[in-house]
């Protein structure tokens, strides 16, 4: 059995009250920070760790917070992004739901490193129940002397709140998210400024994960060196992944990272293979917005060696051969999966749930959905499947926020690597409406990989 | 010298003070290099990085971090640092990515030109006509809503609009109160006021010169003409209000429709009320200047003949003529 930091006590009955979870040793963290350690001994802490940030951007935490502005005199905001609603990703709903208090104590230990006094855990307001969850660990903490004022007799004070979202997608973004949290539309913000200079109420502001936060509590536990030895290269510690689409065992799992994948996708620890005896087609490595993979560049990078979960391995070869990390949002599609009924839905997502600050994300997510509909429907042409790359570049990079990127990567890399599939829907308009167009080549071995050259 | 820096565009050099844009910095050279700008308004505050259409290249970060960008960067929004290395028309890349951007303004604007009260003078179509494709790729039904009257003088028709948020920012920076903004998300956006009450304030009427394109249109001009038949004559008025500074749209005697002054990048140079706007239009309401400079490039210069002839205004005033002259060998001369 791997490590486990964040679901080590996940089946222990009533974990999600504070005296169990007390009772686990939950909350060291917070007195060894605030008792033993100087906030910038906690940054230290985490730097060590080389934990990433695990909303998808994997920006490094430690130097993420060591670049807040300290202006004498102004309050310093730590926000926790819980505003998870990629397609795919779900790790964040769960830890919320199961464990609220590893959430609370590295909010407090996380808080206490910034020097922020009001913290914010900004929800996903479909996500009713979990706030409510957080609501009540918030309580029990504070009652017991973890929240407030002097927490655990040190003279530092916090209040933490709750805030439920209006149910966006771009409010997972961070500057929307501080925009929705200000009580303003969700619009992300033009940037620089960062939110570390100017955040919420134009005051310096951190923005990070559920995931990230929790794993402040191991780091503060055990030590930022301790945890660094935990995964593989730069991707440090364990990773939250959320397994769904055609496995035997769908749900969330902790990794440690630099796992192969073939040993997440098949072993018995893990996800166990893919349903009902079939064969893998394609994998979503990190939540709807990565470029989607076909089973054999998944399993193996293009020189032959096994593809690990990381951060640094999954992306081998750019986006001509690899894919990214992201949130962790895994989906596995078999064999009688559409590529291209995944791609029209992933873009139709995307096209909900675009802004419309910015042109093209706001127009060309419209544009795509509409011609990936027409080809899934039977009604496209061969030209559409070059229109659809020309849209997608053309939105990718020029947009305020990655939405538009995220919206433009799934298209394109589901027509680089599947375009006989498109080609299909395009030659047999009524056959793809009750057939599929199977396994084909996806899963042989990479020697007959289509995607040979940078491109 | 040393509170300027210096930056570099399209290999010309220009001296700026620092915190300028690079669009600034631009128009400071002017001429081609200068991005187009659909959403930025160098009046209103916080306006820009919307559109999209002013995106450049920066080859080289600055003198001490010399790595360019990564991304093309919106010129409007990105200040400029002492040796910096900027490429807009030199650059492949950019003209393709604001090609495209046009594209993607254009598929869902109905492309009415012909009975919108705005061509002539339309941002959009300018920008259309350097940098839009022949015929259009996109072979969807357009986007459509139902014209809305925003107060008595003003209509809002939405179909035409680019979503820049310009009438956003104007009524954030003259009105203490906003009664407007936007309504839904994504490409069902659209700029409302709440359950249509209208817009009451003395100079809302100003949202129609900031408009780029057709959708906020003068109630009072609508179908009255086109611009390029009507001839723009400087005058002023002691108001109030404002500072009643005002261009006038004259059609033979008639003042047609009254404008703010605008720059040659299409600002105004100072916000009108709605008495100048709506209200005023005889003649014998304002001091006539003289004629209005209009660049060469657009189409409302290409009517010469009423400036060889020129108009009832003008030709009664020894002054004036001589203006009106002037302006003539300008054009004549090009």
């Amino acid at each position: 059995m791997a490590r486990k930091l964040l679901l080590e006590h996940i089946n222990v009955p009533g974990i999600n009250t504070f005296d169990v979870y007390r009772e686990k040793g939950g909350y060291r963290a917070v007195e060894k920070a605030l008792k033993t350690l100087s906030p910038d001994e906690v940054v230290e802490e985490v730097k060590k760790s080389g934990l990433r940030g695990r909303g998808g951007a994997g920006f490094p935490t430690g130097m993420k917070w060591s670049f807040l502005a300290k202006p004498e005199g102004v309050p310093r905001y730590l926000v926790c992004n819980a505003d998870e609603s990629e397609p795919g990703t779900f790790k964040d709903r769960f830890l919320m739901t199961h464990i609220p208090h590893a959430l609370i104590e590295g909010m407090i230990v996380s808080s206490y490193a910034l020097g922020a006094n009001t913290s914010y855990i900004y929800v996903r307001g479909e996500m009713m129940p979990q706030i409510r969850i957080l609501e009540r660990a918030i309580a029990e903490a504070k009652s017991a002397g973890f929240l407030g004022q002097n927490i655990l007799g040190t003279g530092y004070n916090l209040e933490l709140y709750v805030q439920p979202g209006g149910g966006a997608y771009i409010c997972g973004e961070e500057t929307a998210l501080l925009e929705s949290l200000e009580g303003k539309r969700g619009n992300p913000r033009i940037k620089p400024p960062f939110p570390a200079i100017a955040g919420l109420y134009g005051c310096p502001t951190v923005v990070n994960n559920v995931e990230s936060i929790a794993a402040t509590v191991p780091i503060i536990n055990d030590g930022g060196e301790e945890y660094a030895k935990i995964g593989i290269g730069r991707s440090t510690g364990t990773k939250l992944i959320s397994a769904s689409g055609n496995l035997v065992r769908p749900g969330v799992y902790e990794i440690e990272l630099g796992l192969s994948v073939e040993e997440f996708i098949y072993s018995d620890e893990y996800c166990g293979g893919i349903a009902n005896g079939k064969r893998l087609k394609a994998t979503v490595a990190g939540g709807s917005s990565v470029p989607i993979l076909p089973a054999n560049l998944t399993l193996k990078l293009a020189s032959g060696e096994p593809r690990l979960m990381s951060y640094e391995s999954l992306s081998e070869g750019g986006f001509a051969t690899g894919t990214m990390l992201g949130s962790g949002g895994f989906i596995a599609f078999d064999e009688d999966q559409c590529i291209v009924r995944n791609t029209w839905n992933f873009a139709r997502f995307y096209h909900h749930e675009s802004c419309g600050q910015c042109s093209p994300c706001r127009e060309g997510t419209g544009w795509m959905e509409k011609v990936l509909h027409r080809i899934e429907y039977g009604h496209g042409k061969m030209s559409d499947i070059d229109l659809l790359v020309d849209v997608s570049r053309k939105i990718e990079g020029n947009t305020i926020c990655p939405l538009g990127d995220a919206a433009a990567w799934p298209v394109a890399s589901a027509i680089r690597h599947f375009r006989d599939e498109f080609e299909w829907h395009v030659k047999e308009p009524v056959k793809c409406l009750d057939t599929n167009y199977g396994l084909a080549n996806y899963a042989e071995p990479i020697a007959k990989a289509e995607v040979t050259t940078g491109n | 010298m040393s509170d300027k820096v210096k930056v570099t565009i399209d290999g010309i050099t220009v001296e700026v003070a620092p915190g300028t844009t690079i669009l600034n910095a631009a128009r400071q050279i002017g001429g081609d290099i200068v991005p187009p700008a659909m959403c930025y308004y160098s009046k209103l505050q916080g306006s820009g990085g919307k559109c999209r259409t002013c995106i450049v290249k920066v080859s080289k970060g600055s003198e001490k971090d010399p790595r360019p960008m990564p991304k093309l960067v919106a010129s409007c929004r990105t200040t400029v640092m002492d040796g910096m290395e900027v490429l807009n028309i030199t650059s492949p890349e950019v003209i393709e990515a604001r090609n495209g951007v046009v594209e993607i303004l254009l598929i869902n604007h109905p492309l009415d030109c012909p009975v919108c009260d705005q061509a002539g003078e339309c941002d959009l179509q300018n920008l259309g006509y350097e940098h839009g494709l022949q015929k259009t790729r996109y072979e969807f039904e357009r986007r459509t809503f139902e014209r809305i009257d925003i107060g008595d003088k003003i209509q809002l028709h939405m179909n035409r609009c680019i979503l820049c948020y310009r009438c956003v920012f104007t009524a954030d920076q003259i009105t203490n109160k906003r009664v407007h903004g936007i309504l839904n998300r994504g490409d069902h956006s659209e700029i409302s006021t709440y359950i249509h009450t209208a817009i009451d304030n003395d100079f809302s009427g100003n949202v129609i010169d900031v408009c780029p394109v057709g959708a906020l249109t003068d109630k009072t001009f609508r179908f009255k003409n086109r611009v390029w038949f009507t001839k723009p004559i400087d005058a002023h008025r002691d108001c109030p209000t404002c500072s009643g500074k005002v261009t006038l749209w004259y059609k033979g005697e008639d003042v047609l429709r009254v404008t703010a002054r605008k720059d040659i990048y299409g600002e105004v140079e100072e916000f009108i009320c709605n008495t100048c706007r709506f209200d005023k239009k005889k003649t014998s309401d304002w001091v006539i200047e003289h004629p209005t400079h209009i660049s060469d490039a657009s189409v409302i210069s290409s009517n010469h003949y009423e400036t060889l002839k020129p108009l009832p205004v003008i030709q009664n005033n020894p002054v004036l003529q001589e203006a009106n002259r002037k302006e003539l060998e300008k054009t004549v001369k090009f």
